[in-house]
């Protein structure tokens, strides 16, 4: 635990906000440019680290986030799902389409069904980091099945 | 067919996605066997096609032109290979499902299973050493997992050297798909045979020598094998079992590829002198073990001599007596392991001074772990002799009179090893530990017994099928001696 509370503070009202933010930045130009789903994760993660390290719990605008697990396979799911979706339309797995669509104010937008696996990526990376965070340092061990969960 | 390819890798790891949401133990049992039997189909069918017109199926990722195109290639040697190991993977879940221990128990056992048969389905598919490289990951970090998910003393300890050496592994292969690249500029196996041919032939085999290494420490060929003995006993049973029939295997399956794609009969001297080492010192490591998971790990590196032999050996016959080597030892070396878990799981031991007397107890077991012991031998009517045979036949008629003399002698002291497991467990006295599981060992065993049982019965079709199958063996090899059609095959795909 860490005593200065400017550090905290710091961390708190600037880091987490903007890192999301350029988290979020670096996804989606990710598909022409420099970045996408791995890197913004990263720098999702890196925040996530950031507020471990100044002995907060790794939250989102103050909640905790529940089971990194779930998420884990949440964006494994969101991938594969792109990947698998063309072959149910006689393409191949992991062929992308390109919508045009235009939005009133804002324009032409081109979306590309491959955002979604980086979508999935952006999760999955995210998920490991908060994995790490939460496992490393416990003592290892059997971990059973919580009799109470249920599916979903 | 093409777009099939792809569906035994896709299944599983979705499979494994789901199962990281859906976290109740019956659903996921649920989940693992669907996956597992639907990508058996859509394997089966890749088979049957590749089978029928003796074409190479091939699925370009993204459908992207040229190389940019992530490829996977189903000749006759993966397609087979993919639904053996599907085949395995099944009956062992089966086997885990029924052993009611902690490690199946956990949530995350179903998943990691999952991304460990969507990993061996990649090695055999991928048609590029990069992804290759990829798949190795993907089946060695699940097989991280599956080493120590009880996490007890024992496992960590004999994990760690698991993990360095695979590492090791990792990092001398992806150093060799790198210098590769920088030499040739690719990395897809449909246009590395002819920028291979054009190096300078020091480079060239600098680059081989890596591969070899890479590969062979994960087929765990002499003088690479120590890691194995070490590592498979510690693992649970249904673990160890299918590390012990399938991982092994991939390791061989890429030496396959080097010898025949990425340099046809180079070196092939040098791999024929470590099968045959391979085969006699893994032998001999098996009869000096007391423990009959350490017997049967030693076996696994004195089979995989068999095998390397082989492929020194090269040309049409050696090359289908290997793959007809291969179908034949995953299922066998598979239940072996699997009767050994049975016996593990109701004595508490695997040790040969505390267990004794089963074939009283239980002869029906006796009869399971008979079948594939004298079929890992080469007794006459069963898939080993065919197996030995086809390779001794391709040695003889290369004039390989001292690998072929030695892999008799092997032969014979495996034989030796399987008679000591044999009198030690299965006769004698019923061990005092044992009496208090009066009742016969099977019964209490329903799954684990039914699932070994399929397995030996599958071993049992490959002998009776020998025919059609070597004859479908020497197709796969006569398709891989042919690089011109693997590489047209490639090529045109779209």
């Amino acid at each position: 635990m860490i005593k200065s509370k400017i550090l905290e503070e710091l961390i708190d009202r600037w880091l987490t906000k903007v890192g999301t933010l350029v988290a979020i930045f670096i996804t989606f130009r990710g598909h022409n440019a420099p970045g996408g789903g791995f890197a913004g994760g990263l720098i999702l993660g890196a925040v996530f680290v950031l507020q471990y390290l100044a002995g907060q719990q790794p939250t989102i605008r103050r909640k905790p986030i529940l089971n990194p697990e779930r998420l884990l396979g949440f964006g494994l799911l969101l991938a594969l799902v792109t990947t698998a979706a063309p072959l149910f339309v006689g393409g191949a797995p992991l062929e992308s389409y390109i919508w045009s669509i235009t939005l009133p104010q804002i324009g032409k937008v081109k979306i590309v069904s491959s955002t979604f696996f980086d979508f999935g990526v952006f999760f999955v990376v995210v998920a490991v980091v908060l994995l790490v965070l939460t496992f490393l340092g416990t003592r290892g061990g059997a971990i059973s099945h919580e009799p109470t969960d249920g599916v979903g | 067919m093409s777009s099939l390819v792809a569906l035994p890798i896709l299944i599983p790891l979705v499979a494994a996605a789901l199962m990281l949401v859906v976290r109740n133990l019956f659903a996921q049992r649920a989940i693992s066997f669907a996956a597992l039997l639907s990508s058996l189909a859509t394997a089966t069918a890749v088979l049957v096609d590749v089978w029928n017109t003796g074409d190479i199926a091939v699925s370009r990722l993204g459908g992207w032109p040229g190389s940019f195109a992530i490829t996977l290639v189903s000749d006759g040697l993966s397609s087979v290979l993919v639904v053996v190991a599907l085949v395995v993977t099944a009956t062992v879940l089966l086997f885990a499902v029924g052993q009611q221990t902690p490690d199946e128990h956990s949530p995350y056992y179903h998943p990691v299973y999952m991304a460990l048969v969507a990993g061996i389905s990649q090695a055999f598919l991928a048609g590029d050493l990069f992804n290759l490289f990829v798949a190795f990951e993907v089946l060695l970090m699940a097989s991280y997992v599956l080493l120590t998910l009880e996490g007890n003393r024992e496992q960590i300890r004999s994990g760690t050297t698991y993990v360095v050496l695979n590492i090791i592994e990792s990092v001398v292969l992806v150093m060799a798909v790198g210098l590769i690249f920088a030499a040739t500029g690719t990395v897809s196996f449909a246009e590395l045979p002819e920028r291979i041919a054009a190096l300078p032939d020091g480079v060239r085999m600098g680059l081989h020598l890596l591969l070899l290494i890479a590969f062979g420490i994960k087929a765990a060929v002499f003088p690479l094998f120590s890691w194995l003995p070490d590592s498979y006993p510690t693992a649970p049973s249904s673990a160890s079992a299918v590390f012990a029939g399938l991982l092994t295997k991939v390791g061989v399956y890429c030496l396959i590829r080097v010898q025949t794609l990425l340099f046809p009969g180079e070196l092939s001297n040098l791999v024929m002198v470590v099968g045959v080492s391979t085969m006699a010192i893994g032998v001999l490591g098996a009869i000096s073990q007391h423990d009959m998971k350490r017997i049967l790990s030693f076996h696994i590196i004195s089979q995989i001599g068999y095998m390397v032999f082989g492929l020194g050996i090269g040309g049409a016959v050696a090359i289908a007596a290997t793959i007809f080597y291969l179908i034949h030892h995953i299922p066998v070396k598979t239940s072996l392991f699997l009767v050994e878990g049975i016996i593990e799981r109701n004595t508490g031991s695997s040790s040969l001074d505390d267990v004794s007397g089963l074939a009283r107890k239980s002869p029906l077991l006796a009869v399971l772990f008979l079948i594939p012991a004298m079929s890992l031998a080469g007794f006459p009517p069963l898939s080993g002799f065919l197996a030995k045979f086809a390779l001794v036949r391709g040695g003889l008629s290369a004039e390989q009179y001292i690998g072929v003399g030695v892999a008799i002698v092997v032969s014979l002291l495996t034989l030796v090893s399987m008679v000591k497991i044999w009198v030690g467990a299965f006769w004698g006295e019923v061990a005092p530990s044992s009496l208090n599981n009066s009742g016969g060992v099977l019964r209490q065993h329903r799954s684990m017994a039914s699932a070994t049982a399929i397995l030996v019965g599958f071993t049992l079709v490959i002998a009776v099928a020998a025919g059609p199958l070597y004859e479908f063996a020497t197709r796969a090899s006569d398709q891989l001696l042919d690089i011109e059609r693997y590489i047209s095959a490639v090529r045109s795909a779209s």
